[in-house]
């Protein structure tokens, strides 16, 4: 022990560490992306219902989300439960904090699609004897989808790169395990571009998939 | 500061994205890799990550960048991959048909740009480079995180001078949406007068 440096270089067990963390990425991103979308959904829905009240209630909360940065929303929504007694671990109050910035945007998204089907379709679905919810279900769906899938895939990419700020709070994902990595082996460059390359391969297939989609689902 | 470095970097990144966009639509082999490579990398890593390559990663070749340098390098990286698919969109969506017609009423290739196909794709732009300020200033928060005492770095360093963390954190987060919403009306007053026709 110490005969020359307390710093140990790269090592191929590291990527296993580094493989871990990026296990966490993605989990915590699948989390916040898959509630964050099913509560932008209906936050979208309601949106697009109400209107002028949606606008001046829920509108604003959820302007709030996408005009804060993301990681002073987590700062503060980490340290407010302190306040009120509550301890919170760093993984619930990212996910919280992801969830609600997830909804925040795809509600925006949401409404969007709503907006995509023409009123003049609506009105024939419902003429044709349809109930709302089958309305929503066979015209607007369809049309809506096809025509915001590719913004909400735009979403839950950046959702998955700003998993990075969790890190903040002390949640080893990725982003962190760089930072304990490079303590650790004083070789920053080498580890970056490791990481930076798993970030690569986790968003670079789907953003590709997205631009294919977009093209063919130009011509039919 | 914060408004200091989120406009340079803005900025910059029209400038290099819009260079960037020339590049990849140019279509020589030799140099669209690079603008490929730039436009894939800032748009498939996270934020954050491009800040510590600027700071701890070139700080590995002995090239010790300023914090400020750090954010704004970071900053415009970023902002200049996003912005060249805007513009390479802005680009496309403006037929040839224009530049050839322009170009056969007799205007120079110079005043047929500035005349009929950049006012064309401004147009198409504007509002993407809206929201790409907006996310300049959001990400230029990240700066706390390499120690450049913008408005998140200048909060951290009260907050933890102090111990009134979300107090603190809480007035920044007003004060950023305040900022925000500043652009954005800004933006659409500008839109206003620019679009008129």
């Amino acid at each position: 022990m110490g005969s020359s440096s307390v710093f140990t270089g790269f090592q191929f067990s590291d990527l296993g560490f580094l493989a871990e963390a990026a296990g966490r990425t993605l989990l915590i991103s699948a989390l916040a992306i898959s509630i964050g979308t099913f509560l932008g959904c209906i936050f979208g829905w309601i949106l697009s219902v109400t209107r002028v009240v949606g606008d001046a209630t829920l509108g604003v909360v959820l302007d709030v989300f996408r005009s804060v940065p993301l990681i002073i929303q987590l700062i503060l929504f980490y340290n407010f439960f302190p306040i009120i007694g509550f301890d919170l671990n760093p993984f619930a109050a990212g996910t919280v904090v992801l969830v609600f910035y997830t909804s925040a945007l795809v509600a925006a998204v949401v409404r969007g699609g709503i907006s995509a089907t023409p009123s003049a379709t609506r009105r024939a679905a419902r003429s044709l004897g349809m109930t709302y919810w089958q309305d929503l279900r066979y015209i607007v769906w369809p049309i809506g989808l096809r025509a915001v899938l590719p913004s909400w895939a735009g979403v839950a990419l950046g959702v998955l790169k700003d998993s990075a700020l969790v890190s903040v709070l002390g949640y080893v994902e990725l982003l962190r395990a760089s930072q304990i990595l490079i303590t650790r082996t004083q070789e920053p460059f080498l580890i970056l571009i490791i990481v930076g390359a798993f970030y690569f391969a986790l968003s670079f297939p789907i953003s590709r998939l997205t631009a294919r989609l977009e093209r063919t689902w130009q011509y039919d | 500061m914060t408004m200091e470095v989120a406009v340079l970097a803005m900025l910059l990144g029209v400038l290099l994205g819009l260079a960037l966009a020339m590049v990849r639509m140019s279509g020589n082999r030799s140099v669209t890799w690079f603008a490929v490579g730039w436009i894939e990398l800032a748009r498939n890593t996270p934020a954050l990550l491009q800040l510590f390559f600027f700071g701890f990663g070139l700080g590995a070749f002995g090239l010790h960048l300023s914090p400020f340098m750090i954010v704004l390098c970071g900053l415009s990286f970023n902002n200049a991959g996003y912005l060249a698919e805007t513009f390479r969109g802005g680009f496309n969506a403006v037929p040839p048909t224009q530049l050839k017609a322009a170009r056969s009423l007799g205007m120079t290739l110079g005043q047929s740009y500035i005349r009929i196909v950049i006012p064309q794709v401004l147009r198409v732009v504007y509002h993407p480079m809206t929201n790409q300020m907006v996310w300049s200033v959001l990400m230029s928060s990240l700066a706390m995180l390499v120690g450049y005492r913008e408005l998140a770095g200048e909060t951290q360093f009260l907050a933890s001078k102090t111990y009134r963390i979300f107090e603190f954190f809480l007035v920044a987060a007003v004060i950023y949406y305040l900022m925000v919403k500043l652009i954005l009306v800004g933006s659409r007053l500008l839109s206003w007068r620019l679009f008129r026709y």
